[in-house]
């Protein structure tokens, strides 16, 4: 199908985006358009005013502020993959992109976008979740910074109003020893994952678990955050036992349900998978 | 009707044309520029049918619009042959029956360019990959990625650019 007509805008700056989307009814922001055009062509979107983020520059590009990376919202998932930055400070980040969509949506797509359509089995929200991302927001009140965690409102459902826009993602790497893993389940590469789970597991000299995140995409109507397991792991040797023990309780959380996949399939794939991820992330951690 | 005025380039050669904005690049290549060897299939970004490479990269042709392409430097499969003659790429599906019906090889032959650009030589693996966002209904997959590595064999053995 075509999208139903629309009036495009191509601002070139931040100002100037934001001025189009206070002032017209029913407009929307195009990032990438990976998502969204889709949603535009099958007419599950029909805003009257589309507003593409594509030349503004300012929005696009990776850089170290201190402690933090930063990442422009329309960053494409491109430069990710690209980075050697990303590659050196965050692996996570790096495994995950290589399994987000394909080389010829990647190309164009964004963390911006992906972020703001919050589809629950995407790779990078679910990073951002694992990593504890902030996320700057300019909106009519001026600039404010949210938590990934509160960012994450519902089923591709965001905090953001109608007049916000994001424009960038801050992300603080681990440092020291640490290991990491990503595993997705898709039907086939490049597919919406069933279900993901994003580990980071540091350790201390004598291999006790010092800091821990288990992260699961796919599973719940947003990117969840496993606390029960990441305390379980806290505090305890890093090994088979442990990590049992943390996957299993990655079989108690709620799941989505849908025709295809029941929900106790996700539960079972949360904790296969996290299981997976974490022996990865120790095995990362140690050097075998 | 909006629309708006776009100056880019396709396989080389200069256009400019006045378009709706809704319209996407692959219909507004096959039915405003007449190049209709990019194909329309799935148009919500899946099947790769449509792909065609802006400013060297593959991209969906359904899921950009002609608008945005202002400016832009658009390779279509139009631009693969040369004076008449098929490139090895082209030459390599042909000889290993890399396509039966043809739909989806347009948009598969525009993403190996862009993978013979930045590596000639391929593993297996990295072929699948690329091939991975590209649906065949006919071949089952693997004489494409035969000539996909046969393609890389020639242009490394004659030097030719891809």
């Amino acid at each position: 199908m075509k999208p139903a007509p629309f009036t495009y805008h191509s601002p070139r700056s931040v100002d100037e985006a934001l001025s189009l989307l206070g002032s017209h009814e029913n407009a929307r922001l195009l990032a990438g358009g990976q998502s969204l055009v889709p949603m535009l062509n099958f007419r599950l979107a029909s805003p009257d005013h589309l507003i593409d983020l594509t030349r503004i520059e300012s929005l696009r590009g990776i850089r170290e502020e201190g402690d933090e990376i930063v990442f422009g919202a329309m960053t494409r998932q491109r430069d990710i993959e690209y980075s050697s930055l990303i590659a050196e400070r965050l692996p996570l980040m790096a495994e995950a992109v290589l399994q987000l969509g394909h080389r010829q949506t990647r190309n164009r797509g964004t963390i911006g976008g992906s972020l703001c359509h919050l589809d629950p089995s995407a790779e990078l929200p679910t990073i951002c979740m694992a990593m504890d991302a902030s996320l700057e927001v300019l909106g009519p009140s001026g600039k404010r910074t949210l938590a990934m965690a509160d960012f994450a409102q519902g089923m591709m459902t965001t905090a953001l109003a109608a007049e916000d826009m994001l424009t960038a993602v801050r992300i603080r790497p681990w440092t020291g020893r640490y290991g990491h893993a990503f595993i997705e389940f898709a039907r086939r590469h490049g597919d919406f994952a069933v279900a993901s789970a994003a580990i980071l597991i540091a350790l201390d000299a004598a291999g006790i678990i010092t800091r821990a995140v288990v992260s699961l995409g796919g599973v719940g109507p947003v990117p969840l955050r496993v606390t029960a397991a990441e305390a379980l792991l806290v505090g305890a040797s890093a090994g088979p036992e442990a990590f049992a023990a943390a996957a299993a309780e990655c079989a108690k959380v709620d799941a989505l349900e849908d025709p295809t996949y029941p929900a106790w399939y996700r539960q079972h794939l949360a904790q296969t998978l996290a299981g997976r991820a974490l022996k990865l992330a120790h095995e990362r951690a140690t050097g075998h | 009707m909006d629309t708006k005025r776009i100056s880019l380039t396709v396989n080389g050669k200069a256009y400019e044309r006045e378009v709706e904005t809704r319209v996407n690049l692959v219909d507004f290549l096959r039915h405003d520029l007449g190049l209709t060897g990019s194909h329309v299939g799935c148009e919500h970004g899946v099947c790769g049918a449509c792909t065609v490479l802006v400013d060297g990269v593959s991209t969906r042709g359904c899921l950009m619009f002609a608008a945005q392409a202002d400016g832009a430097k658009v390779e279509t499969i139009e631009g693969l042959a040369k004076d008449g003659k098929l490139n090895p790429l082209q030459e390599s599906f042909w000889d290993l029956h890399g396509l039966q019906c043809g739909y989806c090889t347009p948009g598969v032959l525009m993403s190996l360019t862009e993978m013979l650009r930045e590596d000639l030589s391929p593993t297996e693996t990295h072929v699948r990959e690329v091939l991975s966002g590209h649906l065949c209904r006919c071949t089952g997959y693997q004489n494409i990625v035969a000539a996909a590595l046969e393609a890389a064999r020639r242009y490394r053995e004659s030097g030719q650019p891809v």
